[in-house]
């Protein structure tokens, strides 16, 4: 019985936290003995042989158009037949990970851990750390059956090549089975990274005082090449989409780098930033209690420090 | 229109997160329980928001847990639900969870599930998506706005950097998150309506508790911050570069 995982992709492009979860899953069938294998179902531009570099020796490739929409029913069905023969099914988190993994481990009477953030202890029973109370906490979860499906949270492993070989590809044709969900249409913010998969994140909060003044985070990001956030009265009252809020009701984030930028540092703020592995708070007010969740912090006025340190990654990145 | 709202009770947002019984158990000494917010905010205002456009429409809740959970669901029932089921068992596990609201889901027909993106204590993602595998039916998951189009619904969800507009056949389940609807504080005439709407307190099937928490943690603390004179931004930059080698 293998590690089967689980290739998500979008517009024709493998996601990166797809390869991450290759990276995990090869390294779990290491630790089980056994072989890892993955399956994609829709179309992709690349080759699947890459898959080898992240220690996959098969994959499996149900190639219809079909099984590009975002349709957990049918996409589980199309699962089915290869997941059955899989002793872990691994995902990577995301919109479309989320809605098929637990809906598969429901249909197999398979135990789910969803948000992992950690290899699998194997020694006393099968059990996976995750974090919980949005952050604030992990906790250790025992898989008792047989089949085991997983989520992995983004950034917490990383992608990890080995050396370069290539995987099997098996072409297989998946039942396909009527739609019940019809794409009309698709809206992605251009130019911007996916919050989830960014390494950098530069975050505002309402100490920015209105969305006029946003270009001290956009310029940040885009200096850093990093995405955008914000707290959640600054999605509430407008100032910026919502997708872009974080914190315990938002998006949680894991990247190397968040630097806050006029934000409290609330309870539920920091519940959903707190994995990351580098904080900075840049905050008028010394007391704020964002201070005590940093790693580095400057005490001063955003609209005066900002400017400066866009200058002075500016400059850095031209002489690097 | 037939609508079920999962609900569920959780620690509130500003609750003290600490365990007992050598790190085994979640410490609720001193917890206020609150409804799951994207169980209230976004499923059961929209919901309500949905029978006051069409006053055919009926909304029941349920619950997975003991009579502790009678308090959210009176307060849900406020909101604008018509009647409440507890199913009383332990909701320990996703899938026992899932198996549970779905064999309600199945007696009760219903052309609508709305349960909430995660719920804010053990955040699995996972009921909405379950329940809908063990019905075999759509399921789309975060779901920032909702409308009804004749037998269809219109959905709009998240995915990674945008949204996704989608078409779904009814009967579907929906996972909400923030977007749906405003939050809505319960009036007067509803905590009162409330207080002779039914509670249905049924006893589960056999099911499976397919996972269990062994052990948890507290994140490692922070070493205390190291502060950077704001006139001196460049130091920032040095040490992100060259110490921490993030940037
Ligand atoms: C159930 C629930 C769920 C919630 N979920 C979330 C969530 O997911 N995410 C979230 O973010 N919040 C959440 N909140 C809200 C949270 O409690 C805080 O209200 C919110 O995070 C505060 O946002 P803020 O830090 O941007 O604003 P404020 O608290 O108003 O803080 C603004 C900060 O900016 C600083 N500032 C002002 N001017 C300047 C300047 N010129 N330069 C530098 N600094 C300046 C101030 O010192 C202050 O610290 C939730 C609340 C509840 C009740």
């Amino acid at each position: 019985m293998s590690v089967l995982i689980y290739i998500d992709h979008s517009e024709g492009n493998i996601k990166k936290s797809s390869l991450e979860a290759l990276s995990y899953g090869a390294a779990l069938a290491k630790k089980l003995n056994t072989t890892a294998e993955a399956i994609l179902l829709g179309t992709v531009k690349e080759g699947l042989d890459i898959a080898g570099r992240y220690g996959i020796t098969k994959v499996y490739h149900a190639a219809d158009q079909a099984y590009n929409n975002y349709d957990a029913q049918v996409l589980t069905k199309a699962l089915l037949p290869t997941a059955n023969n899989a002793e872990v099914i691994v995902f990577a988190q995301s919109a479309l990970g989320d809605a098929i993994a637990p809906r598969l481990a429901a249909v197999l009477n398979a135990g789910l851990v969803s948000g992992a953030v950690a290899l699998p202890e194997t020694e006393n029973g099968f059990v996976v750390k995750k974090s919980v109370f949005s952050g604030k906490a992990f906790a250790k979860v025992k898989i008792n059956s047989g089949k085991k499906v997983i989520t992995l949270k983004a950034n917490s492993f990383g992608v990890k090549e080995r050396e370069p070989a290539n995987a099997e590809i098996i072409n297989i044709s998946a039942a396909s089975s009527e739609s019940k969900i019809k794409t009309i249409k698709i809206e992605k913010i251009e130019g911007e990274i996916p919050l989830t998969e960014a390494e950098i994140v530069v975050s505002g909060g309402r100490g920015l005082k209105g969305p006029e003044n946003w270009y001290l985070i956009t310029d940040l990001a885009h200096s850093l090449h990093g995405a955008i956030a914000c707290s959640r009265p600054v999605a509430d009252d407008g100032w910026r989409p919502h997708h872009e809020h974080v914190g315990q009701t938002g998006v949680q984030i894991a990247p190397n780098l968040y630097i806050a930028i006029g934000i409290s540092g609330a309870i539920q703020h920091l519940g959903g930033v707190n994995r990351s592995k580098t904080i900075v708070v840049i905050n008028k007010d010394a007391e704020a209690p964002f201070f005590k969740a940093a790693d580095y912090g400057i005490v001063g006025d955003a609209f005066e420090v900002v400017p400066k340190l866009i200058e002075a990654v500016k400059k850095l990145k031209s002489e690097n | 229109m037939k609508i079920l709202v999962a609900v569920s009770k959780a620690p509130d947002t500003t609750s003290k997160v600490s365990f007992k019984d050598g790190d085994t158990k979640f410490n609720e000494d001193g917890v206020q329980w609150i409804i799951n917010p994207y169980d209230e905010w976004y499923s059961l205002v929209r919901a309500v928001e949905l029978k006051e456009a069409d006053p055919q429409t009926v909304i029941h809740l349920v619950t997975v847990g003991d009579a502790s959970n009678d308090a959210i669901l009176r307060k849900a029932l406020a909101l604008g639900g018509d009647e409440a089921i507890r199913i009383n068992a332990d909701a320990s596990d996703s899938y026992n969870t899932a198996a549970q609201i779905a064999e309600v889901a199945k007696q009760g027909n219903y052309d609508l599930i709305f349960t909430g993106k995660e719920t804010i204590d053990y955040n699995a993602m996972a009921v909405g998506s379950m329940i809908a595998g063990l019905l075999d039916l759509p399921y789309v998951s975060a779901v920032a706005k909702f409308d009804l189009q004749g037998n269809d619904a219109i959905a709009i969800h998240e995915i990674e950097g945008g949204e996704e507009t989608v078409q779904i056949t009814l009967p579907a389940v929906i996972s909400s998150t923030k977007g749906m609807a405003k939050q809505r504080i319960p009036n007067m005439r509803g905590i009162m309506a409330a207080r002779s709407k039914p509670i249905k307190v049924v006893e589960p099937i056999a099911s499976d508790n397919l996972t269990e928490i062994v052990q948890y943690e507290l994140p490692p603390a922070k070493e205390s911050v190291k502060l950077i004179d704001a006139n001196n931004v460049e130091e920032l930059v040095r040490i992100l570069h060259e110490d921490v080698k993030v940037i």
